[in-house]
């Protein structure tokens, strides 16, 4: 009883972790630039696909999974540049489509550049199972929580005592006025970007040798991202922390104990919930329009 | 925008012309087949772009409605025997009405609310319509009668095609009839500014619930047809993939442009036959096509052709 | 018989006190300025008789009827219209059809009528346009009548929103700073026009930071300092008012 319960934790708070690396980078690229992302997602299997490439090429795991950031970070700065940048005036729903082709793009890219199939990814540290409270959990999954935790107090870190870090909230709460200060609010976007390209990517590295990685995986995990982000109230990157764990759990929760059929509309279910009765996410304030 | 509003009987005119020569310019019935989905899809963007180009709110999940009114239709018809008129009507008014529960407490929130609102309805539709099998068929699908009303059937795709396009054209008289009356003109204010106009006496909150019911509406009428007009259907017509291809219609074609719609439903719709040419490229120049054209045209193709038109008579 | 009368009237946000416990009465037929050096709470005061902010405590009565908490959309019924210090234009419409917004009410705003595009619509889309494009000459602006709001320039679009807020037929309009980002001459215009106004028995509330255009132009003033009514009465009164000269050179952001 407490065994199955302290599994489907472990599961949850593993799943949980890598929607909030996604709604991460989620609520950062909004905060930067009132956009959300559709191609959020697709970093997320860049991460993992390409680790399987430069694997695949007879590199050392530590420097595949490298180079597979490297390489997300510098298509999430492509995307920014060439994509969203020039069209940076327009509509938010022109907006949206852009980056809903762009996701489309990576996907048709990658899958001529690699392939349709299903890869798996080696482990970080082996597949032995380790057991606690009856419970067993993968080291994988001790990878995934250790490094969430990791990255998101780097974050914090970040985000409160370095310049760049203030720039980019500043910039998040009032463009103009940090454009103002000095602040170059085109670096700032950009580096919202390869950020949450970044994050996307980590995701994607941590999951793979669990989930398996391919050109599609990308989609279903951005979505969940995204319900992760806006539970925690999209800008509030810790709200999109708590919102993934919430979120990942709740599925686990759901799949053990009621049906794992409608296991992935536990997320959305949610979400509609949380607009219902919490507009503004679990941690958004009551925005304010200045008239 | 408002000179859009001046060639409209002529945009009707055009678009009835097209119409009916469309036909004898096709080479065989899977060309009519193709342009019965275009109509499908443009009676659906006429709706939707109501919701997105005229007052200016956001829906990811429009599919679930398409879809909600076709699975009505093909199990009331198929499976109960009911009249399809009588269904097509039960499924547009349990659309309306889901639609007008979800629209009131979402659409008190900002934009991007709406849109994870309506998208995670969309996705829910879709997971039920795929998890219910003993009701839908589930991820196989289930095959739908043909349409019969007072007597009388659409045989095949060509009777199909009058009916979708005279129902095209009755959609868009409809929308131009919105557009241009004070209804219309409060919606385009609720897009313009919601504090200007609700100083003005519009209620807000009224409004964006109403356009979201009419245009879920609009989709639900044309996801019944889909169903009768294609004989067969499946979860994916209410996919996430769906929902997103018909705000990339209505976006593309031309947002607060109803003829844009109807564009941009015809370019989507006919396109992925002419990116086969690309074989495995297809994705991927489809994706950056729509990135290219949306970057140099953002208001979708129509109103920017026109202005561009506008300037050179200049 | 008063138009406005504001008892009590507080707005927090937060620790800040934007209004504290503002009492004053407005009377109709006349014009009325309140001024008030930045962050006076000026605005707020706006958003709180318009309905677009909700008091933390206090009354709002209009007519003799308490519009405290009344949504925005209801008070153009009862004859309150404003214009707003960032311009709040609809852009994505015509100059004329920015005024016809304003006669909303009156209009024929029935749903099924107009999807089946009756005559009775059409119609009044005609009389409502008419009606638009004469508010647009008697404020001057009749070269913009053929014009697209984004095409206009800066000026006209303040204009453009005294036309919208004058379409709605008000017995009080409510203008937020309608000569900010206006030249000297554009200022005077502003002045006759807010005369215009005023002499068609419309009660003008004015907010401003211009003095020259508040003392030529109001008979009643009320100074906001910090949130509370500072002073009250007219232009000379108010000019020779001491604590009114200190408040415009020294001030301090109040905490509740």
């Amino acid at each position: 009883m407490l065994a199955e319960l302290l599994q489907f934790l472990f599961s949850g708070i593993t799943v949980g972790a890598i929607y909030a690396l996604v709604g991460l980078g989620f609520a950062i690229i909004y905060n930067a630039s009132h956009v959300i992302n559709f191609a959020q997602g697709e970093f997320v299997m860049l991460g993992g696909m390409g680790t399987v490439f430069f694997i695949g090429l007879g590199l050392p795991m530590p420097i595949a999974i490298l180079l597979a950031i490297v390489l997300t970070v510098i298509v999430g700065l492509g995307l920014e540049k060439f994509a969203v940048e020039p069209a940076r005036d327009a509509p938010i729903v022109t907006l949206i489509i852009i980056t809903i082709g762009a996701s489309i793009f990576f996907r048709g890219a990658a899958q001529v550049v690699w392939d349709r199939n299903i890869h798996s990814v080696p482990a970080f540290s082996g597949n032995d199972p380790i057991m606690i409270g009856g419970a067993s959990i993968l080291p994988q999954s001790l990878w995934i929580i250790g490094s969430t935790v990791v990255i998101v107090v780097a974050l914090h870190l970040f985000f409160n005592r370095t310049m760049m870090g203030k720039a980019i909230i500043a910039t998040s709460h009032n463009p103009l006025a940090a454009k103002l200060m000095g602040i170059n609010t085109r670096i700032v976007l950009l580096l919202s970007f390869g950020l949450s390209a970044l994050l996307g990517a980590s995701a994607g590295i941590l999951i793979a040798p669990i989930s398996l990685t391919y050109t599609g995986v990308g989609i279903m995990l951005g979505l969940k991202g995204f319900c992760a982000a806006v539970l925690g109230g999209l800008g509030k990157p810790m709200g999109a922390i708590a919102g993934g764990l919430i979120v990942g759990i709740s599925e686990v929760m759901t799949a053990g104990y009621i049906s794992s059929a409608y296991k992935d509309a536990v997320a959305f279910i949610i979400i509609l919930a949380v607009l219902f009765l919490m507009p503004n996410g679990l941690f958004g304030g009551r925005g304010t329009e200045r008239v | 925008m408002n000179a859009l509003a001046k060639p409209e009987t002529g945009g009707i005119l055009a678009l009835a012309i097209i119409i009916a020569i469309l036909p004898f310019l096709l080479p065989n019935s899977y060309y009519l087949d193709v342009a019965n989905r275009v109509g499908i899809n443009a009676i659906v963007c006429v709706g939707l772009n109501l919701l997105i180009g005229y007052a200016g709110q956001i829906s990811l999940g429009h599919a679930g409605f398409f879809a909600l009114g076709a699975y009505f239709s093909g199990i009331l018809v198929s499976n109960h025997g009911w009249p399809p008129l009588v269904a097509m009507l039960t499924g547009a008014l349990f659309v309306g009405l889901l639609s007008y529960v979800i629209a009131r407490p979402i659409m008190k929130l900002r934009g991007h609310y709406l849109a994870m609102g309506t998208l995670g309805m969309g996705i829910v539709i879709s997971i039920v319509l795929n998890q219910e099998g003993e009701l839908t068929g589930g991820p196989d699908g289930m095959s739908v009668d043909g349409f019969s009303a007072f007597g009388w059937e659409p045989g095949n795709e060509q009777v199909w095609y009058w009916m979708i396009g005279g129902l095209l054209l009755v959609a868009v008289w409809l929308a131009l009839n919105l557009i241009n009356s004070p209804v219309g003109r409060a919606l385009r204010s609720v897009h313009g500014s919601e504090v200007a106009a609700s100083v003005a006496g519009v209620d807000v909150a009224h409004y964006k619930v109403l356009i979201f019911v009419v245009s879920a509406v609009f989709a639900s009428i044309a996801g019944s047809l889909f169903a009768h007009s294609s004989g067969f259907l499946t979860p994916s017509e209410g996919d996430f993939f769906h929902s997103i291809e018909l705000v990339t219609m209505v976006v593309l074609g031309g947002m607060a442009s109803v003829f844009g719609a109807v564009v941009g439903a015809a370019l989507l719709t006919t396109l992925p036959q002419l990116l086969t040419v690309f074989h495995d490229y297809e994705m991927l120049v489809f994706g950056a096509a729509l990135i290219i054209t949306l970057i140099f045209m953002r208001r979708g193709l129509v109103p920017t052709l026109l202005s561009a038109f506008k300037r050179r008579k200049k | 018989m008063t138009l406005l009368r504001v008892e009590n009237l507080s707005k927090e946000f937060g620790a800040i006190c934007a209004v504290e416990d503002l009492n004053f009465t407005i009377n109709p037929g006349a014009i009325h300025s309140i001024i008030g050096p930045n962050g006076a709470g000026k605005t707020t005061l706006f958003n709180l008789i318009t309905g677009v902010d909700s008091p933390s405590a206090g009354k709002i009565i209009f007519n003799d009827l308490d519009i405290t908490g009344i949504p925005t959309f209801k008070l153009a019924g009862y004859g309150i219209s404003r214009t707003f210090q960032n311009l709040q234009i609809f852009f994505n419409m015509s100059a004329v059809e920015n005024v016809m917004v304003g006669n909303h009410l009156r209009n024929d705003s029935r749903f099924l009528p107009a999807l089946f595009g009756f005559r009775s619509i059409k119609k009044g889309e005609r009389v409502c346009r008419e009606r638009a494009e004469r508010i647009m000459c008697d404020v001057g602006l009749e070269e913009y009548i053929g014009s697209d709001a984004d095409s206009m320039p800066y000026g006209a679009l303040k204009w453009l929103e005294i036309a919208r807020a004058l379409a709605s037929e008000p017995s009080m309009l409510l203008l937020d700073e309608p000569a900010a980002g206006l030249n000297p001459s554009e200022t005077q215009e502003i002045n006759e026009l807010i005369k215009r106004i005023a002499d068609m028995g419309i009660t003008v509330v004015l907010v401003e930071h211009d003095m020259k255009l508040v003392m030529g132009v109001s008979d009643h003033i009320i100074v906001l300092d910090s949130g509370r009514k500072l002073a009250e009465g007219n232009a000379d009164e108010i000019r020779r008012n001491p604590d009114v000269v200190k408040a415009y050179l020294g001030h301090r952001q109040k905490v509740c």
